[in-house]
Order: C-alpha cells, then structure tokens, then sequence
C-alpha cells in the first residue's frame, strides 16, 4: 500500500473528489496559481481549470458565504481558510447563515471549510490557534479534525459528501512530518466515527490531531510500568461517538482526554460531562483533562512549548488515573 | 433602451403593491389584537420598489429579501397565507414555526430567506450567482440592503468579491432614510449609496425607489447586464419607511416635514395618478382589485387563524440530513446507557 503524508492524502482526497463530481469546486486565498499557502491544492488549477479552483480576495465572510448559496442550488464547495485562525471573520455565514438553514426552512448547504488548525511551528498567536470550541457548540455543523494520513483521505471525501456544513480541521504540524499507508481510490471514513487506535484495558485516552500522537507516545512509556491505555482517536468532534466514548470509558473505569485546545469551554468538559451523566458508576477515578492553559498561543518556541501539552503531562494525568 | 410596461404589467405590479400594503394593514390590526407572535416590520412607503424590481426578474432567477420586503415575495408567488402563518407561529407556516416573518423560502421557488445579520445575504447571493455561471445557466441573483446595512463588512466582502468575479448579481440599496432609529449621514459620510460601485468597479444607479416604472427599467438593465456577463450591479432606490423600525417604534425621531414630503409621494397613489392619466384605469379598476384582495386575504387570514399550533416535538427535528444521537441525561433516557454497559 502507498505510504503518503498526511498533506498529500488530503491532496489526494480532494483530488479524488474532484474527478468523480463535477460539482466539487474549490475556492480560496493563493490556492490556484500559487497551490496554496501550504501546498495542499498544488497542481490543481492546471488539472480543473480555475472555474473550478479559484483564488478569491482576502475575503474569507465571502468566501463561506459564496459557498454557502453555491451549495444551496446543489453544488460542493470546500472553501479553504489560509490558516484556520482566520475562519472567525466567517464565523456569522457558518453559525447564523450555514448551520440554521436545514433547520429553519429544510435547505442542504452541503459545504466544506478546511484549514491548518493548530500549534508546533511556531506561529504566534494567530497563526497557531484550534477552533474546534467556538463551533462545537453550534448545532447544524460538523466538525473532523483527522490525524493519520488514512483518516484524512477518508475524512475529507465523506465531508465533501455529507449533506451538511462540515468543518474540516487539518494539523499543520502533522503535514509533512507524519506518514501512513493510504489505499488507492476510493474509500471513506465516517463522520460521527472514533476510532480505537491502541487497544488497553486499564485506562482511556480520549482525544485528537497532534495529541493523537503524543497520547500513543504517552502510552508507549506507560506501558513499561504495566498500564495498558487505550487511546481513542475521536477523528470526529460534532457529533461526538458517544458510543465508541463511552464503551471504551466504561470498560477501563478511567479517562483521561487529551487536547491542544485551551482548557476554558474545550471539548473536554462536554466529554467529562457525558461520561458522568451516563456511566458514572463505572468509574473508578475521576475523569481528568490534559490540555493548553487558559491563554493566547504564544510565539517564542520556549513559550510556545510551554503552552503545548508535552508527553510527560499525558503521562502523569494517567499514573495518576491509574493510581487513584 | 427602455423596456415599456404594458398595462397589464403595471395593473400586476399595482395588485402586488395593494396586496401588500394591505396585507400588513392586517397585520398591525393583529398586532393590535396581540393575535400575532414577536413585532410587526412594515414596508409602507416602500411597496413599490419591492415589487417593481423583483417583478424585474424571470422564471429562473433567485430572489433574497429582507424585511421590508414584502411585496417582492408576493411577485415571487408567495401568498397572503404563508405570512400570517409565520407571523402567528403556526404548525402550518413555511418553517413550521421555526422562523418568523419573512424568513422562509425554498431553493426550488427562487427564494432564498435571510438571517437577521445584515450584509450576510450578499455573498450568499453571490455564490448562487457564482453558481449560476458555472453551470451556465442564465439565472441572475437578487437581493436587497437597506442604507445601514450597507456600513456591514459583508456588504463589502460580498460585493467586492462578486464584481473581482463578474458574477449576475443585482443588489437594490435601500436608502429609506433611517436604520432604526439612525438617520442615514450618521451612517456613511454620502449622500448616494450607489457612489460606491464606482469603488468596487461595477454599475450602480440611484433612482427614485417609489417610481415603479422607473425601479423596473433600472432593475431590467441590470438584469440584462448581469445575463451578458457584465457583472454586478448596485442599484440604489430612494425611498421612505414611513413607520417606526417595528411596530413598537413611533419614530418620535423622525421629523414631520419629511413624513409629509414623502406621503405625497407615495408609490401606489402615483402609480394610481399614472394609471389614470394614461386611460388605463379608473376608480372602479382600483375598488375591484382592492375588493378581490380583501376576499384573498379574508380566506387565508381563515385558513391561519385555524390553523394548529405546531407540536412541540418539531422543536428537535431537522438540524441535521440524518438525526445524530442526542447526548441525553439518564432521567430522560437510559437506552444508549444500556448500549454501553452492554
């Protein structure tokens, strides 16, 4: 099987996509003649054409909002943001005008806006940020954010699929530093699907994108001292799998989640919530949460290291989980 | 080249401008009666450019109105029914009582609804005209921005990107002398909204909104443009809201001396001049369309009026394609519960 990187199965979803529906258009900032800030749609333009890949003005209220009413009379849209930090300027077309259509007056807005979420290159404040919480908490969208380069092939061919708005989160850390094999053609990976990544009877980590990979790393070093971790890649945020969470959660009797997010409102309370209202008697410890403090991401790679969850705190939450 | 209206064409658009002034007569009588849910937004004074620019467009074309909009829904095929259903919340209304007003539509009647963030409708209309391109299809797009909607960044970002990209896109500015309570130069330090489109490089116009012939012809060229590919247009209507923002407001802000400027210009008392003084209508003409407008209305008043408030349970439905799995508390449901213990 192909061993490709997490950007090239993006690339290849997209592409893929592409050649099967001609309703499948994409539009952004430097994404045809340049290929994208990141390289994601390198290559593009030359095969589709640019009515079909087109570089639009640092406009990112029109950019969802023009893919908003393409997809209303039945084409597919993925609209990318530059950097994910930009995609508050959309934050109305995506809450107020994408999410509430189907619900208000029965419309399909079948659009996809993907983006580079996330820290580790150093960034600054708003080159770095995940976004997940602002929209999780906005019934209507869905949120994926893959961190294999399987799931991301996968993820973004059932996004562009699916009949409602999807967030599609892509970890610019993991672009070019992480690899896996990627089947040739077509296949999907279901929105609403967690994904058991390492099997482990003792304790659950839940979590997703970089931390996905820092939690095996976590439970790698765990397991020399006897504590077998399962690690749930959620892959999907809105909705959540209840049912993958909760099973795992109840088998192990320990949680502990895992994001990049900042702590205040992440997606972890909600998680922690589910867990207690559903299956508290299960427990044999409390649920508890790694992620970044309660402040803006900061530049400098000290700081900025600081700020991020290391390994040694995924794995301290767990000795402490395991030993309560 | 101006296109004429024949007499039948403008005895249409005077039935749409009647039929709306009078539909929302009825309405502030159930506001009166507090038979109707939320506030009442009225477009008095305004009725003639809603209809004459969405009587502008032809089968095919995509509509977005806004609240003073009315009378363009009515053109469009809407009927009195639809809008005392929405404004009483009921089961029967268009969005079954999920939405209020005129916020309903459907992509297969060319009617897209708007939210109430102003701007947020001119790139949604630009995308359906993006659409319409792509597709090669000859639809334009329609939509409306009152004079302090246009201080919005959508109202930019939408019209830039529709003109960098020479979509079929008509957008009718308002300027109906106040948002709410604020008059227009405390809005924009110009006296003509279409001044603008010289700065995104598109046509724009300002004409005078309670003409309808002249809303109409100006609205065609547009249209026409739009369908060979010139691209965009800012059409600029002057007009007058001659009531308070919504029914609650007595526009105590708002000077005499212009109510009664614009009163005398009222659209339906001109068209009605126009009419006569060309020979095509009478008083009997008016007294028989108001009389078959008052039976259309009484019919559907019925019809909403007996209508059933909607179950409650229509509350859950419809957020997504395929209903997801509701997180629950254990009090309300243990199912998923079981599943996992399982």
């Amino acid at each position: 099987m192909p061993v490709l990187t997490y950007l090239e199965a993006i690339r290849q979803g997209l592409w893929e996509e592409m050649e099967r529906d001609e309703r499948v258009f994409l539009l952004g900032e430097d994404i045809g003649v340049y290929g994208g800030a990141f390289k994601v749609t390198e290559g593009f333009l030359e095969r589709f054409g640019e009515e079909r890949v087109i570089d639009t003005p640092i406009s990112e209220a029109a950019i969802v909002g023009a893919a908003i009413g393409a997809a209303l009379v039945g084409l597919r849209p993925v609209a990318e943001m530059q950097f994910i930090d930009f995609i508050s300027i959309a934050f109305d077309q995506l809450t107020n005008f994408a999410a509430k259509c189907r619900y208000r007056w029965g419309a399909a807005v079948p659009i996809v806006v993907r983006g580079p979420c996330g820290g580790g290159v150093h960034g600054g404040p708003f080159h770095s940020q995940n976004v997940e919480a602002y929209f999780f908490h906005t019934p209507g969208l869905k949120i994926v954010e893959p961190a294999t380069p399987y799931d991301a092939k996968g993820l973004i061919k059932a996004a562009i699929r699916d009949d409602d708005p999807v967030l599609y989160f892509e970890h610019k850390y993991l672009y070019r530093r992480i690899r896996g094999e990627v089947p040739e053609g077509d296949y999907i990976v279901p929105i609403g699907k967690a994904d058991v990544k390492r099997p482990g009877r003792d304790v659950t980590i839940l979590t997703y994108g970089w931390m996905l990979h820092k939690s095996l790393e976590a439970a790698e070093i765990i397991a020399s001292e006897g504590i077998e971790v399962e690690v749930v890649d959620l892959r999907t945020l809105l909705p959540l799998d209840d049912e993958t969470i909760l099973s795992s959660v109840a088998k192990t009797g320990r949680a502990v989640i895992v994001h990049e997010d900042t702590r205040t409102g992440g997606i972890a309370g909600e998680i922690a919530m589910r867990i207690n209202e559903r299956i508290f008697e299960y427990l044999e410890a409390p649920v508890v949460r790694v992620t970044a403090p309660d402040t803006p991401i900061p530049f400098s790679p000290p700081l900025e290291e600081f700020f991020l969850p290391q390994v040694e705190e995924i794995v301290q939450a767990v000795r402490w989980v395991a030993n309560y | 080249m101006e296109e004429a209206l024949t007499p039948k064409q403008l005895l249409d658009m005077y039935y749409y401008m009647k039929l709306t002034r009078l539909v929302e007569e009825r309405l502030q009588r159930l506001y009166r009666q507090g038979k109707i849910v939320g506030g009442l937004y009225r477009s008095l004074g305004q009725e003639g450019e809603s209809v004459a620019s969405a009587y502008a467009l032809e089968e095919g074309d995509f509509l977005a109105v806004m609240i003073r909009n009315l009378g363009a829904l009515f053109v469009r095929g809407v009927r009195p029914w639809e809008i005392f259903t929405q404004y009483m919340g009921k089961g029967t209304s268009p969005t079954r009582g999920k939405d209020n007003i005129v916020h309903f539509g459907s992509v297969e009647r060319g009617l897209i609804p708007p939210i109430s963030h102003l701007g947020d409708l001119i790139p949604v209309m630009a995308g359906i005209a993006l659409a319409s391109k792509m597709q090669r299809k000859r639809s334009v797009a329609l939509t409306y921005i009152g004079d302090g909607g246009t201080s919005t960044g959508a109202f930019h970002e939408g019209l830039n990107f529709a003109a960098v990209l020479k979509l079929p896109l008509i957008v009718i500015a308002e300027d109906n002398g106040y948002a709410y309570s604020t008059p227009k130069h405390k809005q924009m330090a110009i006296e003509n909204i279409a001044d603008r489109a010289i700065g995104y490089g598109i046509f724009g116009e300002t004409v005078d909104g309670n003409d309808v012939i002249a809303v109409y012809q100006a609205t065609r060229r547009a249209i026409r443009r739009a369908r060979e590919g010139l691209g965009p247009t800012l059409l600029e209507v002057k007009t007058f809201r001659m009531r308070g923002h919504a029914e609650h407001d007595d526009a105590w802000y708002v000077p005499r001396e212009l109510l009664e400027y614009w009163q005398k210009r009222d659209p339906i008392l001109r068209l009605e001049t126009y009419l006569k003084e060309h020979g095509l209508a009478d008083e009997t003409t008016f007294e028989e369309i108001t009389h078959r407008i008052e039976q259309e209305i009484e019919a559907d008043l019925r019809y909403a009026e007996e209508s059933p408030m909607p179950d409650p349970q229509i509350a859950l439905e419809g957020v997504y394609a395929e209903s997801p799995s509701v997180s629950e508390s254990p009090s309300i449901s243990r199912e998923s519960e079981v599943k996992a213990r399982s």
